[in-house]
């Protein structure tokens, strides 16, 4: 559904974000997005959604060019940015305001989220405090039933039980036709949500693949020791060894751990594109 | 659903469900959770249980009636005890070997222990 061609970017001439990008991605999976502090997340998320133009290169959506900012692409693409601002109105004002720009906008849906959610209804939008303005934008970009959902840090600010929610809803939220993008550095509230992983780093898009293929050609797990270990890739003490990340040579299926994975990644970004070349 | 450390989450998923059926909570012919609504509940990828529900299916422990939905195979325990000790037999198992060896502990040793057990835990089974 997204499509990225030799896509390339920066603020200014000199400071090029990223390079020659090349990104596809299919609806009916959860995607994040995952890169170092400055690595270009919210910059690229921001590409697709037509609020920054590539400096060079094609982006396609859902069949159209982001930066024309058609409106029937800007329907079908809900963007949740990590700073939010919201306008001091109720959420029923809010509602009568916003939802008319999308006409997939399932009301009925949103107010169940808004009760699941525990967020005061009446009360103006500015009254809340920082998490419940997420979550009352978090129910929003769920209800509009957008075929692309980007959401920038969408944990950013949620309690502990939202957390748990906000793992809930978006689970419930995908069926095979939307496509919803993540980013985060909170990988522990993305766990076992998202089922394909991309990481962006140093200009580029260094893996792009299903948490099924990792599991396939990475081993997550405890070794007794790593010396002489060619297979390791990243690996820490831990209480019985060392916790590791090593090539699969045994086709055991482990559980992906997306930290220790996000650090082998950018340790080794060639040995991970020579195993998951083929 | 509190998962574990070690397995791949679709596996965990597929003990939980054979689980839910050797408890009979889930009996054969009848209706089990969709794949939206079991994602929804452990807050997993709705793929994810997909896989798990395409794993039992080739397993012959549910199987898909178009329109209805999934429901456990009449003879699902007697598959789920195959499956588990299959993969008792070929991952436990064998670091109880190794643990057997490390620790010096002879297979004698091992019996009466075993004997022990079985008679403290499961008395009226003997």
């Amino acid at each position: 559904m997204i499509h990225l061609n030799q896509v390339s970017f920066g603020y200014g001439k000199r400071n090029k974000l990223f390079e020659n990008l090349d990104l596809h991605l299919e609806a009916g999976h959860i995607y994040g997005l995952l890169g170092k502090n400055g690595a270009g997340k919210s910059s690229l998320l921001r590409n697709m959604a037509g609020l920054l133009f590539p400096t060079s290169g094609r982006i396609e959506v859902a069949g159209f060019e982001p930066r024309k900012r058609q409106p029937a692409f800007l329907q079908d693409v809900f963007f949740l940015p990590e700073e939010i601002y919201l306008p001091s109105v109720t959420v029923d004002k809010y509602l009568s305001l916003m939802a008319p720009f999308y006409p997939k906008f399932d009301e009925q849906l949103f107010r169940a989220y808004i009760a699941e959610l525990d967020i005061p209804q009446g009360n103006k939008l500015t009254g809340m405090s920082y998490g419940q303005k997420k979550k009352v934008l978090i129910a929003f970009a769920l209800a509009t039933n957008t075929r692309l959902l980007i959401m920038d840090e969408p944990t950013n600010g949620l309690d502990i039980p939202s957390k748990s929610q906000f793992r809930r809803l978006v689970s419930s939220a995908l069926d095979k036709d939307r496509l919803i993008l993540i980013s985060t550095h909170q990988v522990r509230d993305l766990d076992n949500l998202i089922d394909a992983i991309i990481i962006l780093e140093d200009s580029k898009i260094l893996i792009k693949h299903s948490l099924d293929t990792i599991s396939e050609r990475l081993c997550f797990g405890t070794l007794p020791s790593i010396e002489y270990d060619n297979r390791v890739l990243y690996s820490e003490p831990s209480l019985r060894g060392y916790k590791a990340v090593f090539e699969n040579s045994t086709q055991e299926e482990s559980r992906v751990d997306l930290e220790h994975l996000f650090n082998a990644v950018i340790e080794n970004p060639q040995r991970i594109s020579q195993i998951f070349a083929y | 659903m509190e998962f574990k450390d070690k397995q791949a989450i679709y596996l965990q998923i597929a003990d939980y469900i054979c689980e839910q059926i050797l408890l009979g909570k889930w009996p054969p012919g009848e209706r089990i959770p969709s794949v939206r609504d079991l994602a929804t509940m452990m807050e997993v990828n709705p793929n994810t249980v997909m896989r798990t529900y395409e794993f039992l299916q080739n397993k012959e422990i549910i199987f898909n009636k178009r329109g209805i939905g999934y429901s456990a195979d009449d003879q699902a325990n007697n598959k789920i005890l195959a499956y588990r000790k299959e993969r008792f037999l070929t991952t436990e198992l064998p670091e109880v070997f190794k643990n057997l060896y490390l620790l010096d502990i002879g297979i004698q040793e091992l019996h009466t222990l075993y004997q022990k057990f079985i008679e403290e835990m499961y008395p009226l089974t003997k």
